[in-house]
């Protein structure tokens, strides 16, 4: 069923995916060359037309091996990940599958739980993240967890805390990290206020409401600015201080490109506005 | 070597004596049922592994070597039963070794004691804690067991002791845990779940015991087959329907409309998956499986259903 929904450059890139599909088109984590073809066509559109997603960088990404994706969280649901993944397949040749580390509230979900297993979007464990990047994946990780995805609209852009769990698994594999910034999602869905009843009533840590009321984020033209690959010394059993210290190093490159990406979107704003205006 | 297995008259039982005559050693089994048709040569004793007349076989076979698959699970035996036997038993059983000077004993487990739950990795490996009791209550008297035997290995030294922590045997015999979940045509699962599920097929699983019996293996094993399939895929593969069921009404339904009549604890084994590592045996016995996934399922599509 799902191959009849899969259009012809999503096959095209899958065929070119070097995951070790079994017989059936699943590998060892249960990820599904079916499943990744009918979400991959679906996030297609999203991608180019209603998102116009706009990527910078993309050769920062290590064409194999093992890496982590660091980047902010950006609006109050989850377009940032879609799209960095989504990013990672259509502007890489050959493209790869970037593993996100899901939120657990998430996996008890029906529907949602195995849909995020044949993604490849396992539970956000260290024991997933190591062995996923011994395996030579590449991975995505949100260091803000849910405080991330809980910033209200006035404090869009401003990254909060890291956690400090991925640097020492980093560290431990030797993966190298790549810093990202997502631009746009804040606009996409500005989140007004939480709705916190519901969101205890479905185990979620948030159910926000956007400025726009009705829970579908807008078109805005998103951007992802990828950095250049940092590498940190060390095992892994570094005392906190000096992890926190490589934490602060890598949330302060997101900073700048955060800067970055919205010095850049303000200049093309003005630029299409300055065309208009000609016109 | 001479090789006493307890619960031979299973189907993994069997299987693990054919493997062992292959390989010359010479077998005597004890269980609660008969095998009337068993190889040449290979006496099994009808008794129960808590009384007396096992005790009898070690007495007078002497066995250097044991392999302990008298185990039981909720298909099979009340509460009660259960206990006694997979605690009493598996007691019993490690008693004699000590007491008849038996240098190797394999106890076979299921990768099951680790329990399945949203939050759970895959790929468990022998460090991870056996919480299968915490979400599935009959499942405390097998991780107690499997908990007991691997003590064995401070308690008695001298006693060469593995703990085999093996994924669901599936072959055509039709027997074990999984088999028993597939006998029917339809096979209940829960509504918006599709866990992977890790089996063996039971000849390697046979090999794979064989190997730590030989290997004199010492500490706790995980052993894995092929990659794990989605249990959708699994349905199909053996011939069976997948019938979703909303949870809510999943308990009410067991033991009714043709399903299998499973335990409460069981459905998060039947939402979650239980995928564990199998690395540190592979490495310790240069274990192979010979089937793979789909050649296990087509193995099994023929089996007759209940």
């Amino acid at each position: 069923m799902w191959q009849k929904l899969t259009d012809s450059e999503v096959k095209e890139r899958l065929a070119e995916m070097t995951l070790p599909f079994n017989r059936y088109g699943l590998d060892p984590y249960g990820v599904s060359r079916e499943h990744l073809g009918f979400v991959f066509s679906l996030l297609a559109p999203l991608y180019r037309h209603y998102f116009r997603v706009q990527v910078h960088g993309i050769e920062n990404i290590p064409a194999k091996g093992s890496g982590m994706v660091i980047g902010n969280h950006s609006g109050g649901i989850p377009v940032d990940a879609s799209m960095v993944l989504a990013s990672i397949f259509f502007e890489m040749n050959p493209p790869r599958l970037v593993h996100g580390m899901v939120e657990k509230f998430a996996q008890s979900w029906p529907v949602v739980s195995p849909m995020f297993f044949r993604m490849g979007q396992l539970p956000g464990l260290p024991q997933h993240a190591v062995r996923l990047l011994q395996d030579k994946r590449l991975l995505m990780v949100f260091p803000e967890g849910v405080r991330g995805i809980g910033k209200l609209y006035q404090q869009r852009y401003q990254t909060v805390r890291f956690g400090t769990g991925f640097m020492r698994i980093a560290l431990q594999t030797g993966a190298p990290i790549i810093p990202f910034a997502f631009i746009g999602g804040e606009e996409a869905y500005p989140t007004l206020w939480h709705l916190k009843p519901l969101a205890k009533l479905l185990g979620a840590p948030y159910v926000p409401v956007p400025k726009h009321i009705v829970p579908v984020p807008l078109p805005i033209r998103c951007s992802i600015h990828y950095g250049e690959p940092m590498y940190f010394e060390g095992d892994g059993n570094e005392a906190d201080d000096v992890i926190e210290d490589f934490v602060a190093q890598v949330r302060q490159r997101v900073d700048q490109l955060i800067e970055e990406g919205r010095v850049s979107r303000r200049e093309r704003l003005r630029r299409e506005q300055a065309g208009r205006v000609a016109e | 070597m001479r090789v006493l297995v307890t619960g031979i008259v299973g189907g993994l039982g069997q299987a693990v004596t054919e493997q062992l005559l292959l390989q010359g050693h010479q077998v005597m089994g004890i269980d609660r049922r008969g095998w009337p048709d068993a190889p040449d040569g290979v006496e099994v004793v009808e008794a129960d592994i808590r009384k007396r007349p096992a005790e009898d076989v070690f007495r007078t076979f002497k066995p250097e070597g044991l392999i302990h698959l008298a185990t039981v699970t909720h298909f099979s035996a009340r509460p009660s039963e259960r206990f006694r036997i997979n605690l009493g038993g598996t007691r019993a059983i490690f008693d004699h070794c000590h007491k008849y000077k038996v240098k190797t004993a394999v106890f076979v487990g299921r990768h099951t004691v680790y329990g399945a739950a949203p939050d759970a990795p895959l790929y468990r490996t022998e460090q991870e804690p056996p919480l299968g009791a915490a979400t599935f209550p009959e499942l405390a008297d097998l991780v107690a067991a499997d908990l007991f035997a691997g003590a064995a290995l401070w308690r008695w030294p001298k006693l060469n002791t593995s703990v085999l922590r093996i994924v669901y045997a599936l072959g055509p015999s039709g027997r074990g845990t999984l088999g028993g979940y597939l006998a029917g045509q339809k096979v209940p699962t829960v509504a918006g779940f599709d866990p992977l599920f890790q089996f063996i097929h039971e000849r390697d699983a046979a090999v794979a015991i064989r190997l730590a019996l030989e290997k004199k293996l010492r500490g706790i094993y995980n052993v894995e087959g092929p990659p794990p399939v989605p249990l959708n895929q699994l349905c199909w593969g053996t011939n069976r329907q997948p019938i979703p069921i909303p949870q809510p009404l999943f308990r009410h339904v067991l033991g009714r409309f043709g399903f299998p009549k499973l335990p409460p604890g069981a459905i998060e084994h039947i939402k979650h998956p239980v995928v564990i590592d199998g690395q540190a045996f592979r490495e310790a016995t240069e274990f192979k499986y010979e089937y793979d996934e789909v050649a296990i399922m087509d193995g099994f599509r023929w089996v007759e259903r209940k």
